[in-house]
């Protein structure tokens, strides 16, 4: 009986791994050949059938870029927040179910909010900006999580020595807690950033466009993105088999982004354990 | 009251083993015979009828210290018996525990330290502390020692650079780092490491240093090197070192204080306390009858 | 530093804390706000149990339930993959993998985790579909069970991290106990373990039927975009969030499309909210029966 058990269980950890290679494989293979030089450099022509995806990359970076730069700040306030400045248990509780509830939260919901807030409301239309702050609420638990994990991790000892040195607590907080907390503040990022880049229902309607003749002027300008470029293809335009194979190589530029992405994160991690532990 | 020792060496059946194998109970200090009369100098601290109370349990009650200026004082008794408690009341460190109430005066040269006027920061870079567990910042040697300097707003880097070297010697570890400033403080031995946070706290210059079971977690010949450094540093400072180790209570201090179940139960020159102890409590402690 | 810097300091680190609350607020008003003026043109109860969705059509008709039961059903098919696959892996990292198959594994399904939407939903619609038209021979590939496999795909390594993480929190004593009277590790882990991680395995499903019913992209490329009620897994279906996401940029703002999908949004936010709060209260009181605090 265990040993049928035994083999079931490995046949389930055997799956996640012919999930991820078969997917890595297909795209690979009917993508790779169409990735060159010109596909990363260049702009699309003659309607998506030609040229590359250029400012569709540039785009997924000004709109990552966005998204950290709104998240990061109020992501790391909250973590200082709740590790240095032990609030209330009501309080940690309450902050702690918002923010398990925020990264709950459909993609397509953050996508209404943003087109109701950011575009409408506030007026920024569909932009850069709108993309941006509407995925960096969606990094935004994220970073809480990573910045706290790590800001848990620094000893609360080393803290008790600077305080009796005579730092007051914010000094404390800024030289010695965060210092020591940054790598796993910057794993978080890096997490996020990869979380972001690959998000497409948020920048639907707040941010993204199929095809624009330059690159974006102004935070307040449309922009591709990769993951948009990719639903577009499939599902708009007029030549479906060039436009597959474009968004083959699309999406296998997207993984490759993403997956380096996530593989950075893990090796940091695992790298600051090693030291830890030492 | 008897000679203790001798109880105790028949005790332990060395009554007849030669003087020199045979340590303890105590190690009489002589030093603190030879001079003058320590209770006649103004106390440099005082606890004044210090009541102290976290959640529902009450750590101290009514205790009443004075911490004679540039001696050694250390607080004994058994585990729990609030001498932790009473020390990190010293330099205001107990505001770290929330839901805790304390009662009474501490004064500092004569001035209540727990008043709202007086503010804790500036308290702790006179009064310092020494960790039970050695605590360096992760950063460099350097900037270890280097951290209360800036902390207090030092920008001169020459003079830090000639307070950091001059901190590492005045704690003994100057010869053994001082090609290794710049590496981390976490790749230090145990005893490197506390001796590193007694240059720490000397950087800021201190008038009081507080020594929480420094050689808790320290091998022998660590402690003996700190124990040493604690006998220079009492030129210029005044100590307290808690100790659950009487030994080295007897050996470090001038005066000793015993603490029972939130209590002090006796106080004194170190070496009545150990060779005449009036309390028969503090008899019991010492000869090893609990504890 | 003076007092008073300190305290402000203090203030702004609490204002700022609270930004994430003042989001999810944000969102449940929004939702709200734009949702409820449907409800004066249709009654909850019809939009919610309506059979026909028919938004655009003259008169327009609001019945989501073709929707929803789109929605429930390929969570349900998703379920049927993610679970059995990710409690096993769980298990097999908990109790068969040693540190360096554990060290390789774990990433594995990290990286899992990482994989955009958009390519699985690429991934589905021209690999999968064509795949399973032809193997059984069906109209369009583009259905329920088709989504179901890549939904249950994708939620696999979320139920596959939460559950490692509640069986971790088991402690060594119950096994050792076990093993003291005789039972092998098979019967440790069904009888012991299992049940004890039972709330937290629990939770790791729960954030799995969550992670499904609110996937986009995914739903939008492969479930086949027909709004009627599924009545084989073979049929097309177009669930909540691919209504959405298809059909909000054609409807003119303010429009009674408009506000039905804003309440479409705002039924599913309800969804995902109650499963958030129910995995909540059943992982605390997952922490309190094993005598964790937190």
């Amino acid at each position: 009986m265990q040993k049928i058990g035994f083999s079931a269980l490995f046949a389930c950890m055997a799956a996640n791994i012919l999930f991820l290679g078969g997917i890595i494989f297909f795209i690979a293979a009917r993508g790779l050949s169409s990735i060159s030089w010109e596909f990363l450099t260049q702009a699309p022509r003659d309607s998506m059938t030609a040229g590359g995806v250029a400012p569709a990359i540039v785009g997924t970076f000004y709109l990552t870029l966005g998204a950290v730069i709104f998240a990061l700040p109020l992501g790391v306030a909250c973590a200082i927040y709740l590790t240095e400045y032990s609030p209330k248990g009501w309080i940690v509780n309450l902050l702690r179910i918002s923010i398990n509830n925020l990264a709950g939260v459909p993609s397509v919901v953050f996508g209404l909010f943003g087109l109701t807030v950011f575009v409408k409301y506030a007026g920024f239309g569909v932009s850069i900006l709108s993309g941006s702050l509407t995925l960096g609420i969606l990094a935004l638990p994220v970073i809480i999580s990573a910045s706290q994990e790590a800001l848990t991790a620094v000893p609360q000892s080393v803290r008790e020595a600077s305080l009796a040195l005579g730092a007051s607590q914010w000094e404390t907080i800024r030289r010695v807690a965060l210092p020591a907390a940054l790598p796993g503040i910057l794993t978080g990022v890096i997490l996020s950033v990869g979380r972001v880049a690959g998000e497409t229902a948020p920048i639907l309607f707040t941010a993204a466009a199929f095809y624009l003749k330059g690159y974006p002027r102004s935070v307040f300008s449309e922009v591709m993105a990769l993951p948009y470029h990719i639903y577009a293809l499939m599902t708009e335009g007029t030549h479906p088999e060039i436009q597959t194979r474009i968004a083959y190589a699309s999406s296998l530029l997207l993984l490759a982004l993403v997956l380096s992405v996530s593989m950075l994160a893990i090796f940091i991690r695992a790298r600051q354990r090693k030291t830890y532990n030492a | 009251m008897h000679d203790i020792n001798v109880d105790y060496e028949k005790q332990m059946g060395m009554e007849n083993f030669h003087p020199s194998l045979v340590r303890g109970p105590v190690e009489l200090n002589t030093n603190s015979m030879g001079e003058g009369d320590i209770f006649g100098a103004e106390p440099k601290i005082s606890a004044r009828n210090v009541n102290f109370c976290y959640g529902s349990k009450r750590a101290l009650n009514g205790i009443n210290i004075d911490f004679s200026p540039r001696r050694v004082t250390a607080i004994i008794g058994p585990s729990g018996c609030g001498k932790s408690t009473f020390i990190r009341l010293l330099n205001r460190m107990h505001e770290l525990v929330p839901d805790s109430r304390l009662e009474g005066e501490i004064l500092l040269d004569g001035l209540d330290i727990l008043s709202p006027a007086c503010d804790a920061a500036e308290l702790r870079k006179r009064v310092g502390m020494v960790f039970q567990k050695p605590n360096p910042f992760p950063k460099s040697v350097f900037e270890n020692v280097a951290y209360g300097l800036q902390v207090n707003g030092v920008r001169d880097r020459n003079l830090i650079e000639e307070k950091v070297v001059d901190s590492l010697k005045k704690a003994a570890l100057w010869d053994e780092i001082k090609d290794r400033l710049k590496d981390s403080a976490l790749g230090l031995s145990g005893g490197q490491q506390q001796r590193l946070c007694i240059a720490r706290c000397l950087a800021v210059s201190p008038e009081v240093i507080l020594f929480d079971e420094p050689c808790a977690s320290l091998d022998p010949i660590s402690t003996a090197k700190i124990e040493e450094l604690i006998l220079t540093l009492k030129k210029d400072y005044t100590i307290v070192i808690v100790t659950h180790n009487m030994q080295q209570a007897a050996r470090v201090s001038d005066q000793t204080a015993f603490f029972l179940m939130g209590d002090l139960i006796e106080m004194g020159r170190t070496e009545s306390i150990f060779k005449a102890p009036r309390d028969r409590r503090t008899e019991d402690y010492i000869t090893g009858r609990f504890g | 530093m003076t007092k008073k810097k300190e305290r402000i300091i203090k203030y702004l680190f609490t204002a700022l804390a609270f930004a994430s609350l003042v989001f999810l607020v944000g969102i449940v008003l929004v939702l709200f706000k734009e949702a409820l003026p449907i409800f004066s043109k249709v009654s909850l109860k019809a939009f919610l149990l309506g059979e026909s969705w028919y938004p655009t059509a003259e008169p327009a008709e609001f019945g989501i339930l073709p929707l929803i039961l789109a929605s429930l059903w390929v969570t349900a098919g998703a379920l049927v993959i993610c679970v059995p696959l990710g409690i096993g892996s769980a298990l097999y990292l908990h109790e068969l993998a040693g540190p360096r198959q554990r060290a390789v594994l774990k990433p594995v399904i990290e990286i899992l985790a990482s994989v955009p939407s958009i390519v699985y939903g690429f991934f589905g619609m021209v690999i999968l579909a064509p795949f399973l038209q032809n193997t059984f021979d069906l109209p369009i590939g583009l259905c329920v069970l088709t989504t179901s496999i890549i939904l249950g795909v994708m939620a696999t390594p979320t139920v596959a991290s939460i559950a490692e993480d509640a069986l971790s929190y088991v402690p060594r004593s119950f096994r050792e106990a076990s093993f003291a009277v005789g039972a092998d590790r098979w019967q440790t882990l069904t009888k012991v373990i299992i049940p004890a991680a039972g709330s937290g395995i629990s939770t790791a499903i729960i954030l799995g039927m969550s992670r499904a019913i609110g996937e986009t992209m995914t739903v939008l490329m492969v479930a086949g975009g027909s709004a009627v009620i599924p009545h084989s897994v073979f049929d097309p279906v177009r669930p909540m969030t691919a209504a959405i996401a298809a059909e909000m940029g054609e409807a003119p703002v303010g429009s009674d499309h408009y506000h039905a999908l804003f309440a479409i949004a705002l039924i599913l936010f309800l969804i995902t909210f109650a499963f958030n709060i129910a995995a909540e209260l059943i992982s605390r009181r997952f922490r309190l029966k094993l005598g964790l605090s937190r």
